[in-house]
């Protein structure tokens, strides 16, 4: 097992009182393993991916019953093992890359700097290394690339780029937080595809921070669906998409965009779209945390908080006391 | 890049142009008339006043003793004073390296506090620490010249006797002019190097505290906020993310984004300096270009403040020209 999370909550300490963001989330990741994670803004997606590069701020309290990377305990380290860890065992890209990337400094500076904190290497080895990777992530003329500042590339390089430094110390767990978020649509594709292609090859494990299920549907091999710092939904990916039984699932899909689908479409008709808003964390509701927003609650919801059952027969978990059954209903999604 | 440069230094030309007029404008508009202050109160014979005037050129119409004042200056003849018949340029380069070095050492005094003491509030964000030093540095901030300069004096010279009352070196050393900055000539003094030097420092130190305060609070104040919002940025997360060590994370990469407003403020605080040297040099007796000008303004030296005020002005251009290329050095984004 690569990464084993076990009953992780996190709780800043604001002003007006400890707000918890993340509340007893558990899951692990295998060698090499493809996890999708998903939710709205706000659900604790990026904030566990902090967690588990320790780069959250200090206000934050983390407690856990068990936090590890490939067996060592994240919950005991200081600062400086947290920065050999960084970047070197676990690596991440980011949302925006362009905002991502330190604009004073060239784009080969800041691959050969990476290159140099975690190997012991000379300074003309890791440019030529920095070359190397520029041209595994496929950016064009990587000579000349390298002598570029970040706001003379485009977006799409520009995530290239941070590929580049995420993956220069063959770390064994890639988190990409909403890596395609930023980009345009056609080249959200290929980033996704030159992720994937990485990952292969370096037999990497790689966690998919998305909002969007389309994008987890074709390239991971298990999702896990967070809602307000729980999970509420987990499974084999196939499973999920094809069998969702949670309402908040079923939305989210719901909510997708389908080219096929739109031509039938009548005009007039709207993308059906979940009601209201994620909680607000520092008054959570009683019971399930969905509930206010779920058009099929009833007085359990709203009284006790459901657990996470695994559903016989198939590989996947839901957060539910009435889960739907309507595993005919999303084939044609994917 | 240096086409950038030269494109500054092309733009600076009108700047020039305006400060002329106005250095020539200005003490005109002072009440006051050269002629009778030389003439003194009982010599004011017409005739003797008509000629003088006509000697010195000030009988002709505005226009053309200003594009006389101009050509001159483009032949490097800045005229010569009224009152000492040396001339302008001269008198300023003999005053100018006493300005110098008391400028370069409080901005010196500003800059090696102000940034370290600006990136640890920043770090410290809302510690005792942070407090404490944003309230000293308004406290700077609003300090009159004047009022500090004396109080400096009361305490380190008067009360404790640490440092001399003014001057820039006690009467016993002969330091032969090489550079002007007294701190180096003052090696080659003939009555031992190191006595020279050190009584050239005492000199130093409470006029560069008096001038330099404001600025450190500028610049302390400045750093701060320009760290805190560098610190907040998605660049910041992603060198942390690198495993750079904390240091590195801070100085590399967020100090170096955080200078660009710094430099700027660097820029505008030199010119404030100039104006600190006026109000610095008359509390401590400092023999520069300050003093010399609040004379020359006494005495209605017409060419002196016309040519001193273009000179410090010319300087104080070409500082915010050098700043503004230091900018394209910190900022790679403008240099397009």
């Amino acid at each position: 097992m690569l990464l084993d999370v076990q009953n992780l909550t996190i709780t800043f300490n604001t002003k007006t009182g400890p707000l918890t963001a993340v509340r007893n989330l558990s899951f692990q990741m295998e060698m090499g393993e493809t996890l999708g994670v998903v939710g709205e803004s706000g659900c604790g997606k990026s904030i566990t991916n902090l967690a588990i590069m320790g780069l959250l701020p200090p206000q934050a309290v983390t407690s856990a019953t068990h936090l590890s990377l490939e067996g060592k305990n994240l919950l005991s380290l200081n600062e400086r093992e947290w920065q050999c860890l960084r970047g070197k065992d676990v690596a991440m890209i980011f949302q925006d890359p362009m905002s991502a990337l330190n604009p004073c400094y060239s784009v080969g500076d800041q691959l050969i700097e990476t290159l140099l904190v975690h190997a012991e290497m000379s300074r003309s080895d890791a440019a030529l290394e920095s070359l190397n990777l520029m041209e595994q992530v496929g950016i064009p003329a990587p000579k000349e690339r390298l002598k570029a500042y970040p706001h003379e590339l485009s977006g799409g390089m520009a995530q290239r780029v941070m590929i580049a430094m995420a993956i220069s110390s063959n770390p064994k767990l890639l988190i990409a937080d909403e890596p395609t978020t930023a980009l345009d649509v056609t080249i959200q594709d290929q980033i996704l595809r030159l992720l994937k292609d990485i990952q292969e090859k370096r037999q990497m494990s790689l966690m998919l921070v998305t909002h969007d299920l389309g994008v987890v549907a074709q390239n991971t091999d298990r999702i896990q669906v967070m809602y307000a710092g729980e999970v509420v939904e987990a499974g084999l990916t196939q499973d999920v998409i094809h069998h969702s039984t949670h309402p908040y699932t079923f939305g989210l899909l719901a909510g997708h965009p389908d080219a096929r689908k739109s031509g039938e479409r009548n005009h007039k008709s709207r993308l059906p779209s979940i009601q209201g808003m994620v909680p607000n964390l520092r008054q959570r509701p009683k019971g399930c945390q969905f509930h206010p927003r779920c058009s099929f609650a009833q007085d359990t919801c709203r009284l006790e908080a459901p657990q996470l059952t695994v559903t016989p027969g198939i590989s996947r978990a839901t957060r539910c006391y009435y889960p739907l059954n309507r595993g005919e209903g999303r084939t044609d999604q994917c | 890049m240096l086409k950038a440069v030269l494109k500054k230094i092309l733009n600076l030309i009108p700047t020039l142009l305006g400060v002329s007029l106005l250095a020539f404008l200005l003490i005109r508009l002072v009440p006051g008339d050269p002629v009778m202050l030389l003439l003194g109160e009982r010599g004011a014979d017409p005739q003797m006043y008509t000629e003088m005037k006509r000697n010195m050129g000030l009988d002709r119409p505005m226009y053309e003793q200003y594009f006389t004042f101009l050509g001159n200056i483009f032949q490097g003849d800045f005229g010569h004073s009224i009152v000492s018949k040396r001339a302008v340029l001269t008198e300023f380069f003999d005053r100018f390296p006493a300005t110098l070095e008391l400028g370069i050492m409080a901005m010196t005094f500003a800059i090696t506090l102000g940034i370290p003491f600006g990136i640890i509030a920043a770090i410290k964000r809302n510690s005792f620490f942070d407090f404490t030093l944003m309230g000293a540095g308004l406290v700077g901030y609003s300090m009159p010249i004047f009022w500090w300069g004396l109080m400096l004096i009361i305490v380190f010279s008067v009360k404790l006797g640490w440092t001399p009352v003014s001057g820039r070196i006690d009467v016993l050393y002969e330091v032969d002019k090489v550079t002007g900055l007294l701190l180096i000539d003052s090696w080659w003094s003939e009555d031992g190097g190191f006595a020279a030097f050190k009584s050239a420092l005492s000199h130093l130190i409470l006029p560069a505290l008096a001038m330099g305060t404001i600025p450190l609070a500028v610049v302390a104040r400045m750093t701060r906020s320009s760290m805190l919002e560098v610190l907040g940025e998605d660049y910041i997360r992603t060198a942390r993310a690198k495993g750079l060590p904390y240091a590195r994370v801070v100085i590399v990469h967020a100090l170096r984004n955080a200078l660009v407003p710094i430099i700027t403020i660097l820029g505008l605080l030199f010119g404030s300096i100039i104006t600190g040297a006026i109000l610095t040099e008359m509390i401590f007796s400092w023999p520069g270009i300050g003093k010399w000008i609040v004379f020359s303004i006494n005495a209605r030296d017409y060419p002196v403040i016309q040519g001193g005020v273009m000179m410090i002005a010319s300087l104080v251009i070409l500082t915010n020209a050098i700043v503004d290329i230091l900018y394209l050095w910190a900022n790679p984004r403008m240099r397009h």
